[in-house]
């Protein structure tokens, strides 16, 4: 189902411009869309021409159905067995425990990513944290140390807000050259969650915090004993203590029974399986924080405690690995977001950014979300170029790769990327993905 | 109706902005932490007033958390525990429990890559990213070995391991002699090559301009 023909990348091959294999099967799903579309579709169009045969009565209708299970949770229909969690296929890890995998955005219509398709980055692995038994703690420079009980923590008053979730290395690969296919690939560690949970201020205050504690380390529970130094101011204003997303418990692989949630930041600030919170007057240099996750700079330099996410957008429909179904109407639809407040606008180029259209920006819009936007076109036929580019409620415009190389260093394990992205759309309607060609 | 729900927020705006100062106001990434780390805006927040503040926290003692407390403060050491340990019981036990994931003198193994060398590939790349050319302070060795490794056994080794293993990878890496000993004191001594080596976010640190027409 799509209102593009189907990514291969979809169908677990591994995606790769033009193999054999798949390109047969892009070949065989339009054959057949070709053959479903003059059936269906064909009639409709404006020729008024009569259909070859009336509709039959399909299947589902001369049948019962699956009756309802005593009790069961529900899983989307097997012909959606595509949409799915791929790992990166292209930076592969030589074990899968201190890993990722990422969104299908592809498939996402709307901000709010279902929980079975949110991203994953641990680096030990999912514990499976029994509720009953996990105990959050909160010491070092407060007036009282507390433990809470995960039951404990649910008693306070709750807020629940909308804020999408990105890994400080989301486009990792993609910056001078394309090196994935599909915008999973190079935009998948992003998601959109309604966390629900406790504001950590609530806590911070019931533990009295010492008026030098400027700082606040973050402990995971899982294998990795994940830890960040956070700024107290940032803890004290948005940050929470989740235990539910998107209307259930934390998935195991996104924190379960509870987890920090710091919006706008760097995902990996968010620590899952949160066990503790310590409060200090400078920040630890973990290795999560000064060998990892810092951005390589011009000469030789790492920039060091940049959390924030800036201001981004994606076109998700149509993107790489896709194929438009034929000339005429289309709808371009993507992603913004912005780690510093809200998205206040989307221009749409058509010609490699050239010339800019403004998108309609879809609400609900709100700080620190993912936020959706559309623009109607109608493809001629000719070579194209899409881009996106957003501009935050501070007035921040996102860049080009070309604005960034001016102050950071591209190479190796570059971070924090929020350029453009260029998707290219050939005669045949097949979409590239055209990072530094454009 | 709508206009609880706008005092609501007007004074939990207003709340924000009394204690922290920095929140709502817009103007980008300008509001910066206390140690000048950008924090970004924040817009307002409904928060329920707590009248009665509950509190469901349980005391615990400092005690009660030793086992869990082994963070430790990388630029002065805080936080490390007694114990020592040399170069070559590092290596005894590097061989036993590292090396088949890390490969022989950490040059690389089935799980993982090098450990050892990159100092002075950051100018021109490829960066080579190791303990030895990435870490500003020793002790982020010892805090990450403990906590994380072996990653098939995570924190089952003793300080007196923690400090054998951080001196042989030290050693390996040539950044101290072959018969060192390593404690407390003497790790937290260790002259990291990038010590020097971090900027501060100074984001935002582009300046794209919102062209419509004839951009390029
Ligand atoms: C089962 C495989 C495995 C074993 C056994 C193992 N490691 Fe690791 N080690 C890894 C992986 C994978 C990583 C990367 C983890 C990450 O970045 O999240 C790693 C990372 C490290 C790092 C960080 C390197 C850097 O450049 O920052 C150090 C140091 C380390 N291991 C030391 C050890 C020591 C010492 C032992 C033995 C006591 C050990 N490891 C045993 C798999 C292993």
């Amino acid at each position: 189902m799509g209102r593009m023909i189907d990514v291969p990348s979809d169908r677990g091959s591994r995606p790769g411009p033009a193999s054999t294999g798949e390109l047969n099967g892009v070949l065989k799903s339009r054959r057949e869309f070709l053959a479903r579309g003059m059936a269906v579709a064909g009639g409709a169009a404006a020729t008024g021409s009569a259909l070859a045969a009336p509709l039959e009565i399909p299947p589902a209708a001369r049948e019962m159905g699956r009756p309802i299970p005593e009790a069961m949770y529900g899983m989307p229909s097997k012909f959606e067995a595509h949409v799915a969690r791929r790992r990166t296929d292209v930076l592969k890890n030589r074990q899968n425990w201190s890993d990722w995998s990422m969104t299908p955005l592809q498939h996402q219509p709307g901000i709010i990513t279902p929980n079975g398709l949110v991203f994953e980055r641990h680096h030990a692995g999912t514990p499976d944290i029994d509720p009953k038994t996990h105990r959050l703690a909160i010491h070092g420079m407060v007036r009282q140390p507390l433990q809470f009980t995960v039951d404990d923590l649910m008693r306070y008053p709750s807020v629940s807000r909308f804020h999408f979730h990105e890994c400080s290395g989301n486009g990792l690969t993609d910056w001078l050259k394309p090196a994935s296919v599909t915008v999973q690939q190079t935009h998948g560690l992003l998601s959109g969650v309604l966390w629900t949970g406790v504001p950590l201020s609530t806590l911070m205050e019931e533990a009295g915090i010492d008026p030098r504690g400027t700082w606040v380390l973050l402990e995971g529970a899982d294998g990795a004993g994940h830890t960040r130094s956070v700024p107290m101011e940032k803890v004290l204003d948005d940050s929470l203590i989740a235990y539910a997303m998107n209307g259930e418990a934390l998935r195991p692989e996104n924190g379960y029974p509870v987890r920090a949630v710091i919006p706008g930041w760097e995902g990996n600030v968010s620590v899952k399986w949160l066990r503790r919170i310590k409060v200090g007057d400078q920040p630890w240099h973990f290795r999560s924080e000064t060998a990892r996750y810092t951005d390589p700079m011009p000469e030789g330099k790492w920039r060091q405690f940049s959390m924030v996410m800036e201001c981004k957008s994606v076109i998700t429909s149509p993107s790489g690995g896709q194929q438009l179904k034929g000339r005429g109407f289309h709808e371009v639809t993507g992603l913004a977001w912005s780690g510093v407040g809200k998205i206040r606008a989307v221009d749409v180029s058509f010609d490699g950014g050239r010339n800019w259209r403004e998108a309609v920006v879809e609400g609900p819009v709100m700080d620190k979300s993912l936020t959706r936007f559309k623009i109607g076109w109608n493809w001629d036929g000719a070579p194209a170029v899409l881009m996106s580019r957003a501009v935050d409620s501070t007035g921040y415009v996102q860049p080009s790769v070309e604005d960034v190389k001016k102050s950071r260093a591209i190479m190796g394990f570059v971070q924090h990327h929020n350029a453009i992205q260029p998707w290219s759309v050939n005669e045949k309607g097949e979409v590239r993905n055209a990072i530094g060609q454009a | 109706m709508p206009s609880a729900k706008l005092r609501l927020l007007a004074a939990s705006t207003l709340a924000a902005l009394v204690s922290w100062g920095c929140a709502g106001t817009g103007g980008g990434m300008a509001a910066k932490s206390s140690t000048g780390i950008p924090l970004g805006t924040s817009g307002p927040h409904a928060v329920q007033p707590l009248p009665d503040k509950p509190r469901f926290g349980q005391p615990i003692s400092e005690n009660e958390l030793l086992a869990w407390n082994i963070d430790i403060r990388a630029p002065d050491g805080q936080g490390l525990p007694a114990g020592r340990g040399t170069v070559a019981e590092g290596k005894k036990l590097y061989d036993a429990k590292c090396l088949a994931c890390h490969g022989e003198d950490a040059k690389g193994g089935s799980v993982y890559g090098t450990m050892v060398g990159g100092v002075g590939s950051f100018v021109k790349g490829p960066r080579v990213l190791t303990p030895g050319s990435m870490y500003p302070y020793a002790p982020i060795l010892f805090d990450y070995i403990r906590r994380a490794m072996p990653m098939d056994r995570p924190q089952s080794l003793s300080a007196n391991d923690v400090y054998g293993l951080s001196a042989y990878l030290l050693h390996l890496n040539g950044l101290i002699p072959a018969d060192a000993t390593l404690d407390a004191n003497s790790i937290t001594r260790v002259m990291m090559p990038n010590r020097n080596g971090f900027l501060v976010d100074d984001r935002p640190d582009t300046n794209a301009a919102r062209c419509m027409t004839n951009c390029k």
